[in-house]
């Protein structure tokens, strides 16, 4: 099968693949979570789940900082769009989300000001180079872009720049881990920690999943072998008994974070006292919004906001899926009506989807495999 | 866009010394490094860049890594480089 060798490292992913079977009580079933969307690619690109007992279930996290943006955040973003000299920004990723009335592309199409940008201080370019308009850049991510957006505040702020906002839609990973801990629909048994929101914030905000809640959490880097390594180091934790927060991306994450980003975010930022998730619903301070002290920046009190709740469409079970609960093809819609092309739910959107991974590398569940593996050797 | 690209330092900018034009596949552009203040790096250096800024530093062997990913990543790994060539950053 292509996709059980496709990686130049086999031979150790066999080894890690037998150490961890070899940890696995005979009876137990083991669910871990990957939290972060490029997890979710990497175990998808290459088969990772194929390496792995029966008995271990990788459940996919809320990771994939487009997927969570919810319908009415779009929609508020469209009706800043429209208003009169707003030039709109965003990154890429964002451009196809769907929200109630189309996307930013859709809304482009139809003459919208809205510009693709790569970073924020790009959308400061643009407001300096247009100052009859007003910028307004779409803020979204997990603390791996916040202090993007952070730093891009303060400098705005230095030169004075009277025609440039964001429009803050960062969340925070923490509480949506929290929130799915405290969901009754999902048990689970550890859980892979995010690789580059944990640069920014370090180890220390999991040590609660350890501590409160008794399960393992191990920082992962994003190659195949980092995340077999990081599943067998919560196998040990898991038949020791033991649940530590440990990092195994130490090459690049220290264990305390990025001080200097931190204190970007603490001083532009703070968090809001509840903010909507698609799919995971209102979630109390999870994310993050202007502070008062830079209101001039914050496009939520510069323009009219109208702020309504949209709720997703009956046929998109994102919810579900970014909560580990079902898998991207238990969707009804997914591959059928819902494509990389004409997305319904924003999990087929981004390739930090669960199901926009699924569906590029045709992945299905390990059972289809097996019975179709079956039926062409007999 | 939550993915890091991996760059390497060429020059620091001589006047803003937050800046740093870096090489990332044959593309130059300036990126911020003010995020890396308290350990800024040197030309050779490699980083990882998020959305314009370098948030942290990693060794060759981890930049080749973290390239391979993203080049197996296809379509969204091209729109992340068409996006970051168009960089204005200054
Ligand atoms: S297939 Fe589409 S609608 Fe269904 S969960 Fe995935 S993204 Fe959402």
């Amino acid at each position: 099968m292509r996709f059980v060798d496709e990686f130049r490292d086999a031979d150790k992913a066999h080894a890690l693949a037998a150490r961890i079977a070899a940890l696995c009580e005979p009876g137990r079933q083991y669910k871990l979570m990957e939290v972060c969307g490029g997890h979710t690619h990497t175990i998808y690109k290459h088969g990772l789940e194929d390496y792995l007992p029966e008995s271990i279930t990788l459940v996919h996290g809320p990771g994939c900082p487009v997927c969570v943006i919810p319908m009415g955040r779009v929609d508020d973003a469209m009706h800043l769009a429209s208003q009169p000299d707003v030039i709109m920004t965003s990154f890429g990723d964002m451009m196809r989300v769907p929200g109630s009335k189309g996307s930013f592309f859709d809304a482009k199409a139809q003459g919208t000001d809205i510009r693709m940008v790569y970073s924020p201080l790009d959308s400061l370019k643009i407001a300096r180079q247009n100052p009859d308009k007003r910028v307004v850049f779409m803020a979204i991510g997990f603390e791996t872009t916040a202090p993007s957006t952070a730093m891009t505040m303060l400098r705005a702020a230095a030169e004075g720049l009277t025609n440039f906002s964001v429009f803050c839609n960062h969340v925070t990973i923490v509480p949506a881990i929290k929130a799915i801990l405290d969901s009754p629909d999902l048990r689970l048994d550890g859980f892979l920690g995010p690789g580059h929101v944990s640069t920014v914030i370090g180890c220390r905000p999991y040590e609660f999943i350890a501590r409160d809640y008794g399960k393992p959490v191990v920082v992962a880097g994003f190659e195949p072998l980092d995340i077999l390594q990081s599943i067998y180091m919560l196998m040990l934790q898991l038949s020791q008994g033991r649940s530590e927060v440990e990092n195994q991306y130490s090459r690049v994450v220290p264990w305390n974070g990025n001080m200097v980003a931190l204190a970007a975010i603490a001083e532009t930022m703070e968090l809001r006292p509840y903010f909507e998730w698609r799919g995971l619903g209102f979630i109390s301070q999870s994310a993050l919004r202007v502070r008062e002290k830079y209101a001039a920046l914050d496009a939520e009190l510069l323009f009219e906001v109208p702020g309504v709740r949209v709720a997703d469409p009956k046929a998109c079970q994102c919810g579900e899926v970014l909560k580990g609960v079902l898998k991207p093809w238990e969707c009804k819609v997914f591959g059928t009506a819902c494509t990389p092309e004409t997305p319904i739910g924003t999990c087929m959107v981004s390739p930090e989807g669960a199901c926009a991974a699924y569906y590029n590398y045709g992945r299905m569940h390990r059972n289809r495999v097996l019975e179709i593996t079956q039926v062409s050797r007999s | 866009m939550c993915l890091g690209i991996p760059g390497e330092v060429i020059e620091i900018h001589p006047e803003q010394r937050d800046l740093a034009k870096v090489n990332v596949s044959g593309v130059r552009r300036m990126v911020n490094i003010g995020l890396l203040c308290d350990d800024p790096p040197a030309p050779g250096e490699w980083v990882l860049i998020h959305v314009g800024f370098a948030l942290s530093k990693i060794d060759e062997h981890e930049a080749a890594a973290a390239m391979e990913f993203l080049e197996g990543i296809g379509q969204a790994y091209e729109d992340e480089i068409a996006a970051f060539r168009e960089s204005l950053i200054e």
